[in-house]
């Protein structure tokens, strides 16, 4: 069985667990460092990301957390783990994690009045996945090796690169579990590439 | 086919809010100093609990002027303080386009039988409780979001934790109930019947319930943490501390490691004075912000 961290420092974490403990994977919450070296995949999870961000610089999870992409092991990211993950960020010239090669745009729909519910197809998951979008962002750019997995009005919405999942909705607050699955099954195939790789 | 404003996004945004902090702010620069030091939400109001206290008189919603400016000042949530009752300020901060709105004892209530009706509003509202009639009649409102009342303004975290443990014995109760039971407990407690079975169901409420009303240093936040609060939300704690900065931050790291006993030792040291507190049996019964709510 695979082991999927969710990083706890704060936001959603326990939605996170029971959605990836019904894809049938393990699921800790990660609040050390110390703790990377132990899980097949991370997901970062939907929260306020100014507030991670902060509390990622405290702990010295920064370099870790892009070792940890680096070393090609998948991390999903939700919502604000979506803007821990972008390469850019629009208005801002603090950028996160920078593992994918998009550029997103923070709080793009608008404000918390602003935040729906919407039907939307996911490529290779669902054509009819039930997407909850809170302040969320979108993704502005993507580069040439993003693959766009769904858009809204026109605004891509989910995308992976390589080891990398991505989506501005946030999968976690539903019953929903077929891309918390599919992400399980991506950390799953890591595992037996790494483990023949060595 | 696209829902603004249904359940699960309101609920959703204040589960987006775990394990973090509140922080009451009334200008621009309290709110940027309150995000630097990681908070996940401010509430923006015209004076914290203490100064209102002292104030006296009618405590109203903010001045727009200073919503908006908190609004202009920082990427994360405001949240904005509407009397109790009160359909027109609730109604006038949705429109400025707050992100949640406190139906708050802190304020004078406007009305002295009823709450909104905040099925009726797209934003989302939080609102405080003390025990879990009070919880379930809030969320049969369509309250997105609890916060244990406390006494505000006082720097002193009993009832706070007398709440926090109220709430969460309840719904341990509850829980333990079999089924015949919960109506007479509903009768009871002056909850709803349905609000109660779906909390029974599931184990624990259905929504995110921080605590709040007295909170003053890192040790209180933690302390409220490990008593089951999903986060913290400080009034007068911070900018009526000698070093807001500071404390700020120290709040911030102490809920996150709530029980990391030699980081918030570390975090603790030389923040300087806290808050002067009240000791609650000096305060008036009619000066008790929390008997306000019904």
């Amino acid at each position: 069985m695979v082991t999927v961290g969710v990083l706890g420092l704060q936001g959603a974490v326990r939605e996170h667990i029971r959605s990836i403990e019904a894809s049938g994977a393990r699921a800790v919450v990660v609040k050390k460092v110390a703790q990377l070296d132990d899980i097949d995949g991370l997901i970062l999870p939907g929260g306020e990301s100014t507030t991670m961000r902060r509390l990622i610089d405290q702990y010295g999870f920064l370099e870790p957390l892009r070792q940890f992409g680096q070393s090609k092991k998948p991390i999903f990211g939700t919502c604000a783990g979506l803007i821990l993950l972008a390469k850019e960020i629009t208005n801002q010239s603090t950028v996160h994690l920078g593992l994918m090669d998009m550029t997103v745009t923070r709080n793009a729909f608008g404000r918390q009045k602003d935040s729906f519910e919407a039907t939307l197809a996911i490529d290779g998951v669902a054509d009819d996945y039930n997407a909850v979008f809170i302040r969320a962002p979108y993704i502005e750019r993507v580069g040439e090796h993003v693959k766009v997995l769904a858009t809204y009005d026109e605004a891509i919405v989910a995308a992976e690169e390589g080891p990398f999942l991505c989506t501005a909705f946030h999968p976690e607050l539903t019953e929903d579990h077929r891309l918390a699955h599919y992400f399980v099954e991506k950390v799953k195939e890591s595992k037996k590439l790494l483990q023949e790789s060595q | 086919m696209v829902n603004v404003g249904t359940d699960r996004v309101k609920r959703g945004m204040a589960e987006m809010q775990k394990g973090g902090v509140i922080m009451d702010v009334v200008n621009a620069e309290q709110a940027k100093i309150a995000e630097e030091a990681g908070a996940v939400a401010v509430m923006a109001l015209e004076r914290v609990p203490s100064d209102i206290r002292k104030a006296g008189g009618v405590a109203r919603m903010a001045d727009p002027t200073i919503v908006e400016e908190v609004m202009n000042a920082v990427s994360i949530p405001v949240m904005a303080k509407a009397r109790i009752g009160h359909i027109v300020e609730a109604r006038v901060l949705e429109s400025m386009g707050v992100d949640y709105i406190d139906e708050s004892e802190v304020l004078t209530p406007a009305d002295e039988v009823f709450h909104l009706n905040k099925k009726d509003y797209t934003v989302p509202f939080v609102c405080g409780c003390r025990n879990l009639g009070e919880a379930a009649r809030r969320i049969g409102e369509g309250a997105s979001m609890l916060r244990t009342k406390g006494e505000p303004g006082t720097g002193n975290i009993v009832e706070a934790v007398r709440h926090m443990r109220q709430v969460n014995a309840e719904v341990r109760q509850l829980v333990n109930m079999s089924v015949d039971e919960v109506m007479t407990y509903a009768k009871d407690l002056g909850a709803p019947y349905e609000v109660l079975l779906q909390i029974r169901e599931e184990g624990r409420l259905p929504v995110v319930n921080f605590a709040a009303g007295g909170v003053a240093t890192p040790a209180d936040a933690a302390l409220m943490m490990q008593l089951g609060a999903d986060g913290v939300f400080v009034g007068s704690g911070i900018f009526k501390s000698d070093n807001p900065e500071k404390f700020a931050k120290a709040i911030v790291e102490a809920t996150t490691h709530f029980e990391d006993y030699e980081l918030i030792a570390k975090v603790s040291k030389g923040l300087g004075e806290a808050m002067k507190g009240i000791e609650i049996s000096t305060i008036q019964p009619h000066e008790r912000m929390q008997d306000r709510g019904w």
